[in-house]
């Protein structure tokens, strides 16, 4: 299905399809639904946003592409290829699917610069020198000049989540997983980190799937939003923003993304409403 | 500024700085207290309870300032500092593979943690009698406890700081292409870095609690008299004083092992620092 924005030329690879997804925790009886009977498609070279409110089940499922966690039925494909289905109910974790967490996971242990070779020398595709070499030119790339000898612990959290990402992007993924990475950060910083996270999608042209709770940030980042049920999650609504890519701040006052606020922020307040009642406490 | 210029510039401020004099002036005030309440019979006509039975700080510094020269001093600090290191050392070599091991697999865990957590609790000194029993010489007895001191508590700070490692890291690494032995090295290993530095700092504590008492006991048991062959060391040197009736030797005996105590935790924490520098700031 054609994406407003993306040309098909650029979007080849890195699209997943989600079908009839279920995970249950614990046994049949006595188990919780986290993921219930899930199907969408996430469009390869775009960005696709899934909305819910806190613990509904959509980490649970950005889990089953990664790798971390199985599926009880149901089926995830990355590309052509079968991530996990029937026989093969957990993927295996691997560099063409890279999570960018939601605290962070950058090695605390390691400076930034060895933080963001570490997957090429990993998987033995680079030599050290080589590693360090792309991976001091993709920080610069990123405005991430000057800290490439500092730990995570001595930048802010949101150039920490930059680093972050510059470290998933240097093995290439076909796909990067972001899970509500812009949490913890305070509103001001999160739209300049918006920002930044579009810019390295237009130069890289990446397929991304996010996680949030933020209506605003789904529909200001997506070319595709997911509103999620609550517990267990199933897709509610699915909408294609048509809003043109390159998108800047200036998006956020204009008319059509008001209009898909009104549109969807009742279908996610009845959600939040209904997780709310049932006593979901933040996860 | 470099690290070592860093170094040097917080040891200058460090003599300079509220703090330190803060830390002086209440040393000075303890030990004038200390002196006046020694001598509170001479001053008050009567002793202060407790301190009034400690010699005074004036003739323990005057013993110290003899005991400095004094070759057979240095012999039992010698002594007594060498089986502090080859107890903790022999900790550290067995303590941090074994917890390591716990941390990793699931059955040696299953296995071993029961007999560990049996065993943890025991002090060390009541090792003392079947240590004697168990070893040939009386020098590996005290080695032995000595190892005890240091060795559970390196081996609990080994389990929980594996334990303790953020799943994410994990997931991160396997994502990244990462095999087994690349997590082991490159996220278990300096992510219990930390915690095996806690543990050998409060480790070494531990063991120079346990040499000084373990060699009273042993050393004093089988010597009796002064100058006993195999005993020697700080512990036999406070027991020595006590029977010869020197009660300023005691307190030096005493002091000389605080500040042993002090340096080797001091000395590991610096070594600790210089090992985990991702924890410096902040």
């Amino acid at each position: 299905m054609p994406i407003a924005g993306v040309s098909p030329q650029t979007a080849r690879t890195g699209g997943v399809r989600i079908v009839d997804a279920v995970k249950m925790y614990g046994s049949r009886e006595a188990g919780v639904l986290a993921v219930d009977h899930c199907t969408f498609d996430v469009p390869a070279g775009a960005i696709t946003v899934v909305v819910g409110p806190s613990g509904c089940g959509k980490t649970t499922l950005l889990n089953a592409i990664a790798g971390f966690h199985s599926l009880s039925s149901g089926s995830i494909h990355l590309d052509d290829e079968m991530l996990c289905g029937p026989g093969k109910p957990k993927a295996e974790p691997g560099p063409d699917r890279i999570v960018v967490f939601q605290n962070g996971a950058l090695f605390p242990w390691k400076t930034n610069i060895e933080n963001v070779a570490f997957g090429p020398i990993m998987q033995g595709l680079m030599g050290r020198s080589e590693a360090y070499e792309k991976a001091r030119a993709m920080m610069a790339d990123a405005g991430l000049r000057g800290i490439e000898n500092n730990y995570p612990g001595e930048i802010s959290s949101g150039v920490r989540r930059r680093v972050e990402i510059v470290r998933a992007l240097m093995t290439d993924p076909k796909i990067l997983l972001l899970d509500e990475p812009y949490r913890a950060l305070d509103s001001l910083t999160k739209s300049v980190m918006h920002e930044a996270l579009l810019e390295i999608f237009y130069k890289n042209r990446v397929t991304i799937f996010f996680i949030t709770h933020d209506l605003e940030e789904a529909i200001f980042l997506g070319h595709r939003v997911v509103i999620m049920t609550t517990r267990p999650c199933k897709p509610k609504k699915i909408l294609d923003i048509d809003i043109p890519h390159p998108r800047d701040y200036s998006v956020l006052t204009t008319k059509r993304f008001r209009e898909y606020m009104d549109e969807t922020a009742a279908a996610v307040h009845e959600e939040a409403t209904l997780a709310f009642a049932a006593g979901e406490r933040e996860r | 500024m470099t690290g070592l210029g860093r170094g040097l510039f917080r040891a200058a401020s460090f003599f300079t700085g509220e703090e330190f004099w803060r830390g002086a002036a209440a040393i000075a005030v303890f030990l004038l207290f200390w002196e006046v309440g020694s001598r509170s019979q001479m001053l008050f006509g009567f002793a202060f309870p407790w301190v009034g039975q400690v010699p005074a700080p004036s003739g323990v510094l005057k013993e110290m300032y003899r005991l400095i020269l004094e070759p057979s001093f240095w012999g039992s600090a010698y002594l007594s500092t060498m089986r502090v290191l080859e107890g903790f050392l022999a900790a550290m070599a067995i303590g941090i593979p074994l917890g390591l091991a716990m941390a990793v697999s699931r059955t040696f865990y299953g296995i071993s943690f029961p007999v560990f957590e049996v065993l943890r609790p025991i002090p060390p000194l009541a090792w003392v009698p079947a240590a004697i029993i168990f070893w040939p010489t009386q020098e590996m007895s005290i080695a032995f406890v000595t190892f005890l001191g240091a060795f559970f508590t390196i081996v609990i700070n080994v389990i929980g700081g594996a334990q303790s490692i953020d799943v994410r890291y994990f997931q991160a690494a396997r994502s990244m292409g990462s095999s087994t032995f690349d997590v082991f090295r490159r996220i278990i290993l300096p992510g219990v870095l930390p915690s095996i530095v806690v543990g050998a700092t409060v480790g070494i504590g531990i063991t120079w609690a346990v040499v000084v008492a373990a060699e009273m006991i042993s050393g004093g048991g089988s010597a009796g008299s002064m100058g006993g062959a195999a005993g020697g060391g700080l512990g036999f040197f406070i027991w020595n004083s006590y029977v010869g009736g020197s009660y300023t030797q005691i307190v030096v005996g005493m002091i000389s092992i605080g500040i042993a105590g002090y340096a080797s935790s001091a000395i590991l924490r610096k070594i600790g620092e210089w090992m985990t520098p991702w924890l410096a700031e902040g």
